[in-house]
């Protein structure tokens, strides 16, 4: 694919948006400079340009007009993205949707609301608690990201354990496909006619079209809601715990693991107060009717007990449960005060091989000489490993970039996935080489082509070239096999 | 409960058919061969591709080929304490995995529950280039790629051959308790708005002939605890009440006259429609048997942002679903061709022109 841009024609494809008023319109370079990066900050690339509309239409304008140029698109919301999905290209538009900050309606008896992409995602909860409702999936970024990057995400959060993710809270969306129209995908009912393109588009990491409206689901505020905390003095009794809970027929509101590095700087910094001891941590928080929430916290204490925790806590005030969550909510940059980098993976795995990859980071830390804090979702076996690194070493950052790609392998390894919530971005493009085939990937190809034939919205994201793969595989040699033995090597 | 994997015979067929343009008719135990356009091709049996692959309880998931039967599937997970949230329609005891997720047919637990697509972890699809592919995964969180899986729920094999399906399956209920209340239509909409809004364990909401019926499910305090709110009317004469509805063995579901499904916001009013109703899921879900014309049906459906599904009696002049809008449906035409570029699988099962 050849692009057409130029700095020289920034004007003449400027003169094709006579609508679009000028303070939508960023192309000074200091003021570029803000949409460098997405939260991946080792990858930055400046925007050609930066364009923030304030209305569909526009939006539409100024994606035909890309069509027709043939200027690339990448869609922007809170920019907190963590696999460098948002990064702007040198020769395309940067559609930022951060001026869709409205929340349209709330419709309290269908439990509905109707948002435009760029509302934050708490900001949806907090309009709507005055109904006994709330929004269910809640990425610790919740105060920052925007509905439309959670959709673009297919993102999760601590509560996703019992209440599913972004694509099981979501009805309906507005997308302005690559050719402008404006397409309606789900509706209001519980299903809608033909295939299930909300799905799809969930997780599409802004390569299909562009979301310029979201409703989403609301569901009654539990009755009650109670955390305990658990202390052991061994990861992998941690890990078995969370095994027996689930195996008992109980689905804890969340149930997170944080081990040794991660509970010291997250006391250090916001005083959760984590036994800090212990060589991990499980919060496991049950909701549901008062009643219900007593014979589980009972069922829950005693199993954690039996699994050989060495301290049980419930906490006794919502106070107090707050305190617990906030440490974990803020155990990221608590990581970020005690490294001056550090580098968040996401790979998901059978919580059954939970001990044996925990050891496996373990060793893998040893020999790159890389510490790795850990916390993550254990419900769901979504692991957040943070490696840290410093930028300023030369060198550094390479190896921290191969130990992460070696986890991601690992998660494939034991039946699991390169990414559970952050996606695959500009990050993990050469991990999907791994965990997908040649014909899987030309499926996803055709798919994207069915809606994007140009190529022109995300490119380079998500899903790789087969040239990539080949490059890629030249260096990783799969199964004792060379994927893509048909391509030329580079 | 066979096992054995013809995912490569199935494959090796579904090549041939693309290499001589042969349009192929998917199937399994047939019970569903009702719902969408019948097809004039080969047929494609996948009822004898049976087994479950993976099942492990601790970790909430089963894998099975799309051959197997439900009701094995369902024993198994009841043996465990375990069961399928989206509590399938099923139509008669040999209907089939693959059928169920292909049709997208939830049961009364869909709006507490989810979905079949809710449910839907990963799939091992062939395409209609016969490349047998594998999307998605056995995890309850996976980002990677698009999520070409969940896709294929409700897509009636028109974007290619289910071979396997890995779903998240959920603890059965400790406890159940259904009460009955008489009520009309109007009433029972409005109350079940009202007990949605509140945090109350259902998993259940009907309506039909002057009562409501409502199913409480979970641990026994909060059953209790939500009975003692909603005051006792506990139903004694049907047992198989809920069983009634997920196998369309209700006497409501028994007639000859052409019966509609309507799928709309789940408060809407009663719609201004004759014939006769049975109301499901809160309100979201509107069986209705009724000799009024498509258009008026559908433009009612339509108005109030949903949709009509002549669910039984489609034939050459009807579409079985809701038409799209133009744009819409060349989007559909272009994803069944990234798919099925020789538009061989199940062609017009869904919409004519597709
Ligand atoms: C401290 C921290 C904690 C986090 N915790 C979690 C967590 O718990 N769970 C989780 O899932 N994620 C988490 N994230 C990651 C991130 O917040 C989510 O991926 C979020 O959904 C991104 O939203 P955003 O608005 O910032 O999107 P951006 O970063 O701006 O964009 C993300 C992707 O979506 C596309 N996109 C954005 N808006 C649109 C649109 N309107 N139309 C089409 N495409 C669009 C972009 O092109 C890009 O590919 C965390 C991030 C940080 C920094």
């Amino acid at each position: 694919m050849k692009y057409a841009a130029q700095m020289s024609d920034l004007d003449t494809f400027l003169a094709g948006l006579p609508d679009l008023p000028d303070h939508c319109v960023v192309r000074e370079s200091e003021e570029r400079r803000a949409y460098e990066c997405d939260g991946l900050s080792a990858y930055r690339r400046m925007p050609w340009l930066v364009l923030l509309p304030e209305t569909v239409e526009q939006v539409q304008a100024i994606v035909r007009h890309c069509q027709s140029s043939g200027i690339p698109v990448v869609a922007r919301g809170a920019g907190t993205g963590l696999s460098g999905g948002a990064l702007p290209l040198e020769n395309g538009v940067l559609l930022s949707l951060a001026k869709f900050n409205r929340i349209l309606d709330i419709d309290v008896a269908n439990r509905l609301a109707r948002v435009q992409p760029g509302v934050r995602n708490l900001a949806i909860s907090e309009a709507v608690d005055q109904h006994g409702l709330y929004y269910a999936p809640d990425p610790s970024s919740q105060i920052a990201c925007s509905i439309g990057g959670n959709v673009a995400e297919n993102a999760g959060g601590v509560h996703c354990l019992k209440y599913g993710l972004t694509v099981h809270n979501i009805s309906e969306i507005q997308l302005v496909t690559i050719d402008g129209e404006l397409l309606t995908l789900g509706g209001r009912a519980l299903d809608a006619a033909g295939y299930d393109l909300l799905a799809l588009l969930t997780g599409s990491e802004g390569l299909l079209g562009i979301i310029v409206e979201v409703t989403v689901k609301l569901l009654p505020k539990p009755e009650r809601a109670q955390v305990i905390l658990a202390a052991f003095d061994d990861v992998t009794k941690a890990g078995a715990a969370v095994g027996s809970i689930i195996a008992a027929g109980i689905i804890p509101a969340g149930l997170e693991m944080m081990d040794k590095l991660s509970i010291q700087a997250a006391e250090d910094f916001v005083h959760a107060g984590y036994p800090l001891d212990a060589a991990a941590i499980l919060l496991c928080e049950l909701d549901g009717t008062s009643e219900e929430v007593s014979e589980h916290v009972f069922k829950v204490r005693e199993l954690l007990k039996s699994s050989g925790a060495t301290e049980v806590r419930t906490a006794k005030s919502d106070a107090e449960r707050v305190r617990f969550w906030k440490g974990r909510k803020a155990a990221f940059p608590a990581v970020g005060r005690i490294s001056p980098d550090y580098y968040c993976m996401d790979g998901t795995i059978p919580r059954k091989a939970l001990p044996q990859v925990l050891q496996t980071i373990e060793d893998l830390s040893k020999q790159y000489g890389l510490p790795v804090a850990n916390v993550f979702h254990a419900g769901d076996g979504n692991l957040h490993p943070l490696i840290l690194y410093d930028a300023n070493k030369p060198g550094e950052l390479e190896r921290t970039e191969e130990f992460g790609g070696r986890i991601l392998e690992l998660c494939i390894s034991v039946g699991g996935t390169i990414t559970g919530e952050h996606g695959v971005g500009m990050e993990k493009i050469n991990q999907m080489c791994t965990q997908f085939n040649e014909a899987e990937l030309q499926q996803f190809h055709a798919v994207k082509a069915a809606f994007d034939p140009g190529g022109l919205l995300n490119p380079g994201k998500a899903i790789p070239t087969l040239a990539r793969c080949a490059e890629f595989g030249s260096m990783h040699v799969h199964g004792g096999q060379l994927p893509f033995p048909e391509l030329e090597r580079f | 409960m066979s096992d054995a994997d013809l995912t490569e015979s199935l494959r090796a067929h579904v090549e041939q058919a693309f290499i001589e343009r042969t349009p192929l008719n998917i199937h399994g135990a047939r019970s569903r061969a009702f719902y969408g356009h019948a097809t004039d091709a080969a047929d494609l049996d996948i009822s004898a591709h049976q087994g479950v692959i993976n099942y492990e309880p601790s970790e909430l998931v089963l894998q099975a080929r799309a051959g197997t039967r439900l009701v094995d599937i369902e024993q198994l997970l009841e043996d465990n304490r375990q069961m399928l949230g989206f509590e399938p329609l099923r139509f008669s005891s040999d209907s089939t995995l693959g059928g169920a997720i292909a049709s997208g047919l939830s049961g009364p637990r869909r709006p507490f529950a989810g979905a079949v697509r809710d449910a839907v972890l990963g799939a091992g699809v062939i395409n209609g280039k016969g490349e047998a592919l594998r999307f998605g995964g056995q995890v309850m969180k996976n980002v990677a790629g698009y999520d070409l899986s969940r896709l294929m729920a409700g897509a009636l094999g028109t974007l290619g051959v289910l071979t396997d399906i890995s779903m998240k399956v959920v603890p059965r209920p400790e406890s159940e308790y259904t009460l009955r209340q008489s009520a009309s239509q109007q009433q029972a909409l409005e109350r079940f708005a009202g007990w949605m809004g509140r945090p109350l364990p259902l998993s259940g909401a009907c309506w039909h002939d002057g009562h409501l019926y409502l199913r409480l499910a979970g641990s026994e305090a909060s059953v209790r605890q939500a009975q003692q709110a909603l005051g006792d009317a506990k139903l004694r004469e049907q047992p198989d009440f809920w069983l009634s509805l997920r196998e369309h063995s209700h006497a409501f579901f028994t007639r000859s006259m052409p019966l509609w499904r309507l799928s709309v916001p789940p408060a809407t009013p009663p719609l201004a429609l004759d014939g006769d109703w049975l109301i499901e899921w809160g309100g979201a879900q509107r069986w209705l048997h009724s000799d009024a014309t498509a258009e008026r049906i559908r433009g009612i459906a339509a108005e109030v942002g949903g949709h009509a599904t002549l669910f039984r009696g489609a034939d050459d002049n009807c579409e079985a679903f809701h038409p799209l809008p133009a744009p819409l449906l060349a989007l559909h035409q272009r994803l069944k061709k990234s798919f099925d570029p020789a538009g061989i699988l199940n062609p017009g099962r869904m919409y004519r022109d597709l």
